[in-house]
């Protein structure tokens, strides 16, 4: 490698501008906006206006809880199956390899507005397949979208059948970078083969389950489509409501940039306190 | 040892015992998405369970043109992802070179930025995108909209750095003896090894546009400038509309994808698989 500071500055260039125009100066344009007020024109400084409006506010606190719920719940399921996934589909044993991996893998390529659709058509009250199925076995149906602890569920189930195959695709090929001989010696010293994946397997994993976390937790904390599309604007009555959508509705429904750019920084403190700690916590145990 | 293959044996039906209904499982809603695609709209919503195709796609594909003009907005989706992809594997793989092949000043700084908006929410640039892209601007309902503020990605540029970090330096070495000029070095050397990874990136790249639906929706919201997930997603939820058409629409948009997927599943893989493995 050589210094040649103007060389590598052309090859940037294009890159670097597109990413000033594009990403840094609006995260210091959010940050700016959101202390003001922009419903007047023009716009005005003022401080308190929007933030203050979100620390006493209901529908922020709603969204919010729903997000750190869905979060809470889905990325650590979605995870584990990713997991589950990957070790099954890396066993020698498996024959037929290929279907299973395009079962799995398949919802990857699947757009949010073409699955949001399926799901809705296959879970509705009276006529989805879901809920027939349900009854050809002899349970009750379930009302998916009236109530909300059934819509949160739909809206975990949904995000967790796109996303699972992609994390396992990522943990499937850190496993295969991890050297064959570690697992030859363990068998020969007569290492089970579950002792192998807690001893061998997850510990060298680690910093790839880490990249799936951060990338599965900032994924979540942005969801927007499937409480948008799914369950129609964050229905029952807001039950589903998210950060991503009250955005939405904040910043291109009312036209309130100002209150939304609040929320977007809010987002985007709690993904970044979230992987810090994430971080923080995964070093600690080396 | 008979005894340790059967063994194996039951441990391989197990695994299959299990692994099959959850792969039936994860079919299961592509499946529903063409079996609804094929069916009249009161066959969707009737009492019966209904498993199996029918012949009613390309009336449904008719009721769909007829709720949107759903053929438009493909020729958009098309047009669109191809420019992005063609592009974006150009600015990033350039800017990969010069991380990967320079020494330079700033380069820890510019590596750390990438790195640093890995973990930043898109939804923290969405708004001022969106006042400069449609008011500052006035691109909105434009293909410039659709495409430029999107180029900007980190995960591929970290991929390229890599792909062209491994490559061996005498390569270049030699042809910097001859004389060659750098960017010429990029272009007919250094891209042309790199092509399978090229191909990785821009199938993950095409795919992300194809399927990108927020920001087409906030800036592309004419009729007729659409992109066809947007065009798609307005019908979801309206009265009146033909659900066996937005089911052909589903079909459409991603049936080609899967097609692409087990062709190419290798670079796929490997595209995916690319940000978290070194």
């Amino acid at each position: 490698m050589r210094n040649r500071n103007a060389t590598a500055y052309r090859f940037l260039a294009p890159y670097l501008l597109i990413f000033s125009v594009f990403w840094v100066w609006p995260i210091i344009s959010s940050f700016i906006i959101s202390f003001q007020a922009t419903r007047t024109v023009p716009w005005r400084f003022a401080p308190g206006f929007n933030w203050g409006r979100l620390i006493g506010d209901p529908a922020f606190f709603n969204a919010l809880k729903n997000t750190l719920l869905i979060l809470v719940i889905q990325v650590p399921v979605m995870i584990a199956l990713a997991m589950v996934m990957a070790v099954l589909l890396n066993s020698p044993l498996l024959k037929a390899r290929g279907l299973y991996r395009f079962a799995f893998f398949a919802p990857v390529v699947v757009g949010e507005v073409a699955y949001s659709a399926v799901f809705r058509l296959m879970f509705s009250l009276d006529f989805g397949i879901v809920n027939k199925l349900l009854n050809s076995i002899g349970l009750p149906k379930i009302d998916w979208f009236s109530n909300v602890t059934p819509a949160m569920a739909l809206i975990m189930i949904a995000v967790t059948w796109r996303w699972a195959g992609y994390n396992a695709i990522i943990l499937l090929a850190g496993m295969q970078s991890i050297p064959e001989d570690v697992y030859e010696a363990a068998t020969l010293d007569r290492v089970s083969k579950l002792k192998q994946f807690f001893y061998i397997t997850l510990p060298l994993l680690k910093p790839v389950i880490v990249f799936c976390l951060v990338l599965s937790i900032i994924g979540t904390m942005q969801l927007f489509t499937e409480p948008f599309l799914i369950t129609e604007r964050g229905g029952p009555g807001g039950g589903t409501e998210t950060l991503g959508l009250l955005l939405y509705r904040q910043g291109f429904r009312s036209l309130n940039f100002g209150y939304a750019s609040a929320v977007a920084y809010t987002m985007a403190a709690l993904a970044i306190a979230i992987t810090l700690a994430q971080l923080w916590l995964t070093r600690e145990k080396q | 040892m008979s005894s340790l293959s059967s063994a194996r044996l039951r441990r391989s039906i197990a695994l299959h015992l299990f692994l099959t209904p959850l792969a039936l499982i994860w079919l299961f809603p592509l499946w529903m998405m063409v079996v609804f695609s094929t069916m009249p709209d009161n066959g969707i919503f009737s009492p019966g369970i209904e498993l199996l195709p029918h012949g009613n796609f390309v009336d449904n594909f008719n009721n769909l043109q007829r709720d949107t003009n759903f053929v438009g907005a493909i020729g958009i989706s098309v047009s669109v992802a191809v420019t992005y992809t063609f592009l974006s594997v150009l600015l990033t793989s350039m800017a990969g070179w010069a991380l990967a092949r320079y020494q330079f000043v700033g380069k820890s700084g510019v590596v750390g930025i990438i790195f640093g908006t890995i973990t930043l929410p898109y939804a923290v640039v969405l708004i001022p995108q969106f006042i400069m892209v449609a008011r500052d601007f006035q691109l909105a309902n434009t293909w410039v909209a659709l495409i430029v503020p999107p180029l900007f990605n980190s995960l591929g540029v970290l991929f390229m750095r890599q792909s062209f970090s491994m490559m061996p330096d005498d390569l270049f070495d030699a042809a910097r003896v001859e004389g060659v000029k750098e960017w010429r070095i990029f272009l007919f050397v250094a891209l042309p090894l790199a092509r399978p990874m090229l191909a990785a990136l821009a199938i993950i790249l095409f795919l992300a546009s194809w399927n990108n639906y927020l920001w087409p929706l906030l800036i592309n919201s004419q009729p007729g400038s659409m992109t066809a997930p947007v065009a798609l997603g307005t019908l979801i939820g309206l009265t009146k509309v033909s659900w066996g058409g937005i089911m052909a629409g589903a079909v459409m948009l991603t049936v080609p994808m899967l097609i692409v997927f087990v062709l190419l599943q290798r670079h796929f893989i490997a595209g995916i698989a690319a940000g978290a493995v070194k």
